[in-house]
């Protein structure tokens, strides 16, 4: 059983599937708002880890010195009303804070006005449908063949070797770097969510309304997103793939879908 | 009533039994709060298991990526299952049932108000959960749409689409009258002397979360009928096509749904208050202080809601308000935190099992707390949210916050019950094992959401299987634990352990040690003496 499993791993690791790279926190992202989320992200969790220093320290050091089997002897104290206004007062400073590049960030996050191009994407049961607002292309976007075939049940086939299992569409999304891009989003049948975190962007999809969300990249790559909210049978299923290119790579690519189309 | 005649020193005789029915019709029929608080635990205690074996079957299919196990429907009709019977069917009803069991006790009341409001109160639920249950057998199977039910995609559930609705009905007026029945006890039926200000914390909590629950229940019997009426009757409260809009629902359910978890942790927060002061010999620190923190989380807690919605397209004034009140409500939360290690501090402590739980409490639901003031930050709540890290959030403040609160308590309070100490070294022996499961399980949900992994996704791709691993362990640890709960409990109920005294532990404060174990069928058919150096909170 080991060997097999030594075996497989072996092979999986020779046949080279690529995927994302392990990591255990948040992209700093291809954007200048997706930085700022990290950061935010950064700073209220060093501030969790500071508050816990102190409080977990306080607690662990009361459990090791205040104990009965140690002989020592409880107080007596019962209230202290200076305390409770220092604990109440450092934490509201501390909220404040994180209030202030929180509201700043979010203000940035809500501007939309003067994009430079605007993509429409509908959502649907269970793939995306993009459209180049003013250019006249759009195309479907599923989960892409490789993916689709290894994810049945019963497939056989070890989803290690599939090249960014589950995270692999027939059509990527192909946008220019440093444009903002103004997205309109909305659905055909139930509340999707799109969602790509290195651009840190995520919205709902919902039927019968039109949300709206912006991304400048500043990077050119390749990056992966899911649907972030659930709406069905396949909601784990229906991926998301951004390209950004440089912008003459961009309107090639442009002139290639028109051409196709026609 | 029964026949009684008040003889001329005033009490009342009965001339019927004195001891409970037998049979089943003691069950059935039980008006007396120790019995009904004993169904509803045990009621708990099943279900707990059942939503456990749901979160198994979930945890086993995402063990490693790829497909082995069931079909992605049936995987989300697990999590919508796992969750509809845990926090209706596992953690609500403990805490109902140790409110029957411990408050009129407390209070110096020989039982609730309403007696035989609070049978009908338990017996709702098994019909309830039967109905839900047997949803996984129907056409279509169970709901898949999430514990939350958002249209329109709730609409697309097959046959078992009504029984879902009236199940939540049911469940709803359940706690409806629950509630009522502990708000009319508390206030009417304290022993004189008792002024509000001197009541338990564990009282207090659930005077608290029993007003919430007439606030917020009727709320959720509203939205899910306006679902009813969207697929039988042609209204169109969340569909677009016909004026109406789906986002509509949720700022119903999660005006629900807020409320609803504060329901399920101000207990919790409860029995801590009286279970800390005990092993650590000390009073409890800023009792009024605990109270006012109490009622501000509740008050606080009706505007917070649309926290669950920032991706939905909010206007930006919505976002900040939202923002800036639930960062607020960190507050008051983080001020009962010191309380309880104030209370610690210079105390003399002991570490049985009711302690270690209450310990590890306050240590773990305080991370389930940061986590939360995190999500509070809407540009980062935009990369966390429907992710894996909502999911360790809430699952910390859930799993070691409630549920641990839960375990404290029975343990605490199972020698009054029983008249038997329940065996140390094995309750030990559960709470490391399950302190350790339970991290191992949900810490590295964290990561995964972090890096990007979805929820409520039954297949996930591979740089996410490290940790899908771990959590999948701690999960069958942490549920293989629990067994060992149940030995516990069903060996002290059976006889064996040795005799517990009236105080059970060393001097505890309230009323329900001043009778002796196993508490008597029926208490404080006098009321007590209380206040001066009677001290009793």
């Amino acid at each position: 059983m080991i060997r097999k499993m030594c075996l497989g791993a072996m092979l999986a690791l020779a046949a080279g599937a690529a995927s994302a790279d392990f990591a255990v926190n948040m992209p700093k992202g291809v954007t200048e708002l997706s930085a700022e989320t990290y950061a935010l992200h950064m700073e209220v969790f060093y501030w969790c880890c500071a508050i816990a220093f102190f409080v977990f320290g306080a607690m662990i050091y009361s459990l090791i010195k205040h104990r009965k089997s140690a002989g020592y002897k409880a107080a007596t104290f019962t209230h202290s009303t200076t305390a409770e206004i220092v604990w109440t007062l450092i934490p509201v400073v501390i909220l404040l804070i994180m209030a202030v590049p929180s509201a700043e960030t979010l203000i940035k996050l809500e501007d939309s006005r003067k994009p430079d191009l605007t993509l429409v994407i509908t959502a649907y049961q269970w793939k995306w449908h993009y459209d180049y607002k003013g250019e006249d292309v759009s195309f479907y976007s599923s989960l892409a063949r490789t993916s689709a075939d290894a994810r049945r049940k019963d497939s056989g086939i070890d989803p290690f070797t599939v090249e960014n299992y589950l995270l692999e569409v027939d059509n990527h999304v192909v946008l220019p770097k440093g444009a903002k891009v103004r997205v309109l989003i909305t659905s055909n049948d139930v509340v999707h969510a799109w969602w790509v975190p290195e651009l840190a962007m995520k919205k709902d999809a919902v039927p019968g309304f039109m949300n709206e969300m912006w991304f400048r990249a500043e990077v050119t790559g390749i990056y992966r997103g899911q649907c972030a909210e659930l709406c069905g049978m396949d909601h784990g299923y229906m991926p998301i793939v951004v390209e950004i290119v440089e912008p003459e790579e961009y309107r090639a690519w442009l002139t290639d879908q028109k051409a196709d189309a026609s | 009533m029964s026949s009684a005649t008040i003889t001329a020193n005033g009490h009342a005789e009965h001339s019927d039994h004195h001891g409970p029915a037998k049979g089943v019709k003691r069950w059935l029929f039980a008006t007396n709060h120790k019995d009904i608080g004993t169904m509803y635990l045990v009621f708990s205690l099943v279900m707990f298991f059942g939503g456990g074996i749901m979160a198994l079957i979930i945890r086993t299919e995402l063990f490693a990526p790829g497909l082995q196990f069931i079909h992605p429907q049936f995987f989300n009709q697990m999590t919508t299952m796992h969750a509809l019977i845990m926090v209706f069917g596992a953690v609500m009803p403990a805490f109902v049932g140790l409110a029957n069991w411990m408050v009129p006790m407390m209070i110096g009341a020989p039982d609730m108000a309403l007696p035989r409001m609070n049978n009908w109160s338990f017996w709702i639920l098994p019909v309830a959960f039967c109905l839900l249950g047997s949803t996984l057998l129907m056409p279509g199977g169970a709901p898949a749409s999430g514990w939350t039910m958002y249209p329109p995609l709730v609409l697309q559930t097959g046959d078992a689409f009504p029984f879902l609705i009236f199940s939540i009905h049911l469940m709803g007026i359940s706690s409806i009258m629950g509630a009522i029945n502990i708000i009319v006890t508390i206030i009417n039926m304290r022993a004189p002397n008792m002024t509000l200000l001197a009541m338990p914390m564990f009282v207090w909590t659930w005077l608290i979360t029993a007003y919430l629950l007439i606030a917020v229940m009727p709320v959720l019997a509203g939205a899910v009928t306006m679902l009813l009426t969207d697929r039988y009757f042609g209204t169109s409260f969340f569909l677009a096509a016909g004026g109406g809009d789906p986002v509509l629902f949720q700022h119903i359910f999660w005006f629900f749904g807020h409320p609803e978890v504060y329901i399920m942790i101000l207990p919790a927060f409860g029995v801590v208050s009286e279970i800390i002061p005990t092993f650590s010999r000390k009073a409890l620190f800023g009792h009024d202080s605990m109270v006012y923190a109490a009622a501000s989380i509740a008050f606080l807690s009706f505007i917070v809601w649309a926290h669950h919605m920032f991706t939905t397209g909010m206007p930006l004034t919505g976002q900040l308000f939202f923002m800036f009140t639930t960062m607020l409500i960190a507050v008051p939360t983080g001020v009962k935190i010191f309380n309880w290690i104030a209370t610690m501090w210079r105390g003399a402590m002991s570490f049985e099992t009711p302690m270690l739980f209450s310990l590890a409490f306050v240590f773990l639901f305080t991370i389930g707390g940061f986590s939360g003031l995190m999500l509070a930050l809407v540009p980062a709540d935009i990369q966390y949210h429907d992710s894996y890290f909502v999911v360790a959030h809430f699952h910390y403040v859930l799993v070691p916050g409630s549920i641990f609160a839960i375990m404290a308590a029975v343990y605490y309070w199972l020698p009054k019950w029983t008249g038997r100490m329940y065996d140390e070294k094995l309750g030990k022996l559960h709470f490391w094992l399950s302190t350790i499961f339970v991290n191992l399980t949900f810490f590295p949900m964290h990561f995964l959401g972090l890096a990007g992994m979805p929820r409520r996704i039954p297949d996930y791709s591979t740089q996410f299987a490290d940790f899908n691993m771990y959590a999948s362990i701690g999960a069958i640890g942490f549920g293989m634990s629990q067994l060992l709960f149940v030995y516990i409990i069903i060996r002290n109920v059976r006889g064996s352990g040795a005799t517990a005294t009236a105080e059970v532990w060393e001097k505890p404060k309230g009323l329900e040690w001043t009778v002796p174990s196993p508490a008597p069928y029926h208490t404080f058919a006098e009321p007590p003496e209380v206040g001066g150096d009677k001290a009793f909170s």
